[in-house]
């Protein structure tokens, strides 16, 4: 279903076939593991079996001596170096030094003439630790007496963009709060009170393409091919480390296998480019699934909320303690924990608001990005304490949320900062909730749930691209956005295309490759469309005007007067290829025009977090559920969710972005969860961590795309992707919160569901955590 | 010890120990690099190839299991005049994202239609079961597979 309300255009807005579709469909597309290089090693990693341990020593002799070994790498290795990294925080070490502090951490690696030698020397590599006390566990490293994992300074990274980092709090890495009005007095005369203790479980991206990296190292250039979602900030982390020039870092680009936020950063990159350094050779390093698992996943959470309303259901307040499980290293969790604190009020009108959002350091292995990080992990603790409190109230939760919903201008953040509602969210739940039958009787154990949420979208807004044509009127576009499966490639090109006036079938949108790629600050936060996308729309005009003004030159008439269109410029009857304009402008065959396009901050220049974001992109979905009371097993029945994108540039790529978000969320919810023992991940593996399979794709599936013009991109375009993911589980939650068996812990297992619909049976059941 | 098997319509003999897996001999000596490496335990089905017809997971198949059958990689299927029957279906429905699941779903689906088992949309769930995507959420699949089997919505 798609509501539209644009027109006038020829390629934005129709679903053109994705033009990366053909050498993916014929096995052609390279990805990283497709790569060879010549004179290329592998590189095989050994990791540590302890969470928590003193490395005493590592003989590697053995390992070194084996025929085909070509190098050793271990943390002594780096001592010429600052080994230390991470875009937010500086504390991770590019290898261990003398301390693991997690289960899968790096204490050596082996580049050898081909993987199986690689895998053998690991075996002969001797390592002896000395365990320390284990802090494995949230309420373990907020204990008083447990160990630091982190001591000393806090050393900003190079693009922690978070104001002013604080001191070190215990394993407390990053705090973030959000404090408006007075909570206890705002609270004192309330009608209705819900409160209550929440767990979300770690889990895992899994992108189909582990995380991979060819590194070749010189001592004036380090080239390296990576599956990087930023292959920019990773540039300049590998020249931070190394000591060259950002331009002497090449990052090349291939197609990924999936993305998620999991290769967001820098990943694999500087463990590779310091094999390579060792080895004097390029190294190519391709994870195995359980190593990739124990390199990104998503937060684990425990949190706390409290929310209050008047006796005719208007909000009043909303407190939130809750803290993130970020690991041994920060990765992006200051980033996550930001977003989280910014979804705990939701887009409602609050008297006062007290978050207090709290980023841990673990001995379990980093979190980092997972798309809609944050709303992912408090849109469903958040909305089901609406729904409780409506259903005190007995008021129908989509009244609910018409009542307190924010309206379009308000400000979203409680304290009036940043960008205000950019959105019709009313209209958008109430189009959801049509689309499940919200007011269709049903049966018992049936319930249906709606959820509303809003994810601070866009990152940093700095952006550069490029638009060529060539002098036979074929066009290239270079842009710094991953193509990782969302479609990019063909989206850049119709936007280019409708600036120019020509068929998207002409234009090029190439990889990343940062040695002629302009700057692109990211791919994640749902930004490319967005701003990329306005950067290449920036570029493409300037080409257009180059056009023009060759154009008007011949014809001798003004500039405006010339239109472009069919890959064409046209003044009435006269009309002239864009060939033949290059070929007047030059004067004979050949030249080219190129032209960039640029995106960057209007306003503050203090990269703080809380000017953004770019926009608020709208989480909304819901859901009927049907509970099988013997099994304790939930049946999706009908859900729908809404792609709120201002314009979509490619509707049914739109669509396709928000149906895989809804299956993200749907397993998010549903069964996936990282199991630990004592720091261990003992599911590390697709046999025993299960992801969604085409049998779970609900029966009646309703993807609504939303087009108000309302986005800051190309023609009115926002973001997408990330929506459905943290609004389905809280849609989840809430229908089974309908259909009477409210749950406080992610996932639904029938198990669980099984033993919450027994506690519900006894007559003195408890409110307690399921 | 050599391994002599029909790779895409044509008769080869390579080297490969006895615990050479079909994945790697495929992808490493021969440069097919359309069958793709991910869980490893025959789970996610990106690496499926076809061995005499039927779908295999080549990273826990040993190459000279092969022997004397006849292997077909997604670069021989896009050689055969049908595969455009499957592709423009893939194309219509945006039903590739990433690419990277994408040969394994194009081989399943053929050995399933090939065996008259792509009648229905059980059949299509049914089938496509041991094949992971984790761009599309299934739907586009799901879509294309039934233009494929020519099955009604």
């Amino acid at each position: 279903m798609t509501v539209v309300t644009g027109t006038g255009t020829r390629e934005v807005g129709r679903s053109r076939t994705r033009l990366d579709a053909r050498e993916k469909l014929r096995g052609e597309a390279m990805f990283t593991g497709d790569m060879e290089v010549p004179g290329m090693l592998y590189g095989r990693v050994l990791r540590s079996q302890h969470p928590h341990a003193e490395i005493v020593s590592i003989n590697t002799s053995a390992a070194e001596r084996m025929p085909g070994v070509a190098a050793v790498l271990v943390g002594r290795d780096l001592l010429d170096i600052d080994p230390y990294y991470g875009h937010a925080i500086k504390d991770r070490p590019i290898i261990a030094i003398e301390r693991v502090r997690f289960s899968g951490e790096p204490v050596a690696a082996v580049a050898a003439e081909d993987e199986a030698t690689a895998e053998a020397a690991l075996a002969a590599i001797e390592v002896v630790y000395e365990e320390l006390p284990l802090v494995d566990t949230i309420d373990k490293a907020l204990d008083p007496a447990a160990p630091l994992l982190h001591e000393g300074p806090i050393r900003p990274g190079l693009f922690h963009g978070l104001g002013n980092l604080g001191e070190r709090d215990g394993n407390i890495g990053y705090r973030y709060r959000l404090d408006s009005g007075d909570v206890a007095g705002e609270s004192a005369g309330a009608a209705f009170v819900t409160e209550g203790e929440y767990l979300f479980p770690a889990v895992y991206q899994y992108a189909m393409e582990t995380h991979s990296v060819i590194a070749d190292w010189k001592p004036n250039e380090i080239a390296i091919w990576a599956s990087c979602q930023h292959p920019f900030l990773v540039q300049a982390e590998i020249a931070d480390l190394f000591g060259l020039p950002i331009g002497a870092v090449r990052i090349q680009v291939p197609y990924l296998g999936g993305g998620f936020g999991s290769k967001s950063y820098t990943k694999m990159e500087p463990l590779t480019v310091a094999l390579s350094r060792k080895a004097r050779a390029p190294v190519k390093i391709v994870n195995r699934v359980d190593e990739s698992m124990v390199t990104s996943r998503r937060h684990g959470m425990r949190c706390w909320m409290r929310t209050t309303a008047d006796a005719d259901g208007t909000l009043l307040t909303r407190e939130s303690r809750f803290w993130l499980d970020t690991g041994a290293y920060m990765d992006n969790g200051p980033r996550v924990t930001a977003t989280a604190a910014d979804s705990a009020p939701g887009p409602y009108r609050w008297r006062a608001v007290h978050i207090d959002a709290m980023c841990v350091y673990c001995n379990t292995a980093p979190s980092g990005s997972y798309r809609a990080f944050g709303a992912t992990h408090l849109q469903w603790v958040a909305e089901s304490q609406l729904d409780e409190l409506a259903r005190k109230a007995g008021i129908d939760p989509l009244e609910m949320r018409r009542r307190n919903l924010l309206r379009p201008g308000e400000p979203v953040r409680p304290d009036g900062s940043g960008k205000p509602l950019d959105a019709d969210l009313i209209g958008d739940v109430e189009r959801a909730a049509a689309a499940v039958g919200w007011d269709e009787p049903k049966g018992p154990l049936v319930g249906r749930g709606v959820s509303v949420g809003l994810l601070a979208a866009g990152a940093h807004p700095v952006s550069r691209a490029s638009v060529r044509m060539r002098a036979d009127g074929s066009v290239e576009v270079s842009v710094g956005t991953t193509e990782m499966g969302q479609g990019p490639r063909t989206v850049m090109a119709q936007i280019a295309a409708e600036e120019l006036g020509c068929s998207s079938d002409r234009v090029r949108v190439l990889g990343a490759d940062t040695r002629f790629t302009p700057y692109d600050r990211s791919t994640g936060a749902s930004r490319s469309t967005t701003l990329a996308g306005k950067a290449v729309q920036n570029a493409a005009a300037a080409v257009a005007a180059k056009l023009r003004e060759t154009a008007c030159e011949v014809w001798d008439v003004a500039s405006e007067l010339i239109e472009l269109r069919d890959g064409k410029a046209a003044y009435g009857d006269l009309e002239m290829e864009f060939s033949e304009v290059i070929a007047k402008r030059f004067g004979f065959t050949g030249g080219e025009i190129i032209e960039g396009g640029e995106v960057r901050p209007m306003g503050g220049d203090t990269g703080s977090y809380a000017e953004g974001p770019v926009f608020w992109e709208v989480c909304v979905a819901a859901v009927e559920v049907e509970v099988d009371p013997e099994l304790g097993k939930v049946n999706v029945t009908r859900t729908a969710t809404v792609a709120d994108v201002g314009r979509a540039i490619n509707p049914l790529l739109v669509e396709r972005q928000d149906e895989g978000a809804f299956m993200q969320g749907y397993g998010n919810a549903m069964f996936e969860e990282m199991v630990y023992r004592d720091g261990e991940l003992i599911n590390d593996n697709l046999l025993e961590y299960r992801v969604p399979r085409i049998q779970d794709l609900p029966r009646q599936m309703t993807s609504i795309v939303v087009e108000n013009e309302d986005g800051p991109g190309p023609h009115g375009a926002k973001g997408c992707g990330e929506g459905a993911l943290a609004a389905v589980p809280a849609a989840i939650v809430n229908a089974l919160g309908d259909a009477g068996v409210p749950i406080t812990q992610l996932p639904l297992t029938p198990e669980r569901v099984w033993r919450r619909l027994q506690d519900l049976s006894e007559p003195q059941s408890t409110e307690e955590l399921t | 010890m050599t391994v002599e098997f029909t790779l895409n319509g044509r008769q080869v003999s390579v080297p490969a120990e006895p615990n050479t897996l079909l994945l790697d001999l495929l992808r490493d000596h021969f440069r097919l690099t359309g069958a793709k490496r991910s869980c490893d335990v025959q789970v996610c089905g990106s690496c499926t190839v076809l061995v005499d017809g039927g779908p295999v997971s080549a990273c826990t198949y040993l190459a000279h299991e092969a022997a004397g059958r006849e292997v077909l990689t997604i670069e021989g299927f896009a050689e055969l005049p049908e595969f455009e029957h499957y592709a423009s279906a893939f194309e219509r429905h945006a039903a590739v994202q990433c690419g990277f699941c994408t040969p394994g779903f194009l081989l399943t689906l053929k050995s399933l239609r090939d065996a008259g088992d792509l009648e229905t949309e059980e059949d299509i769930r049914h089938g496509l079961d041991g094949n992971l995507c984790r761009c599309t959420g299934y739907r586009a699949i799901l879509e294309a597979a039934r233009d494929i089997g020519e099955v009604a919505a």
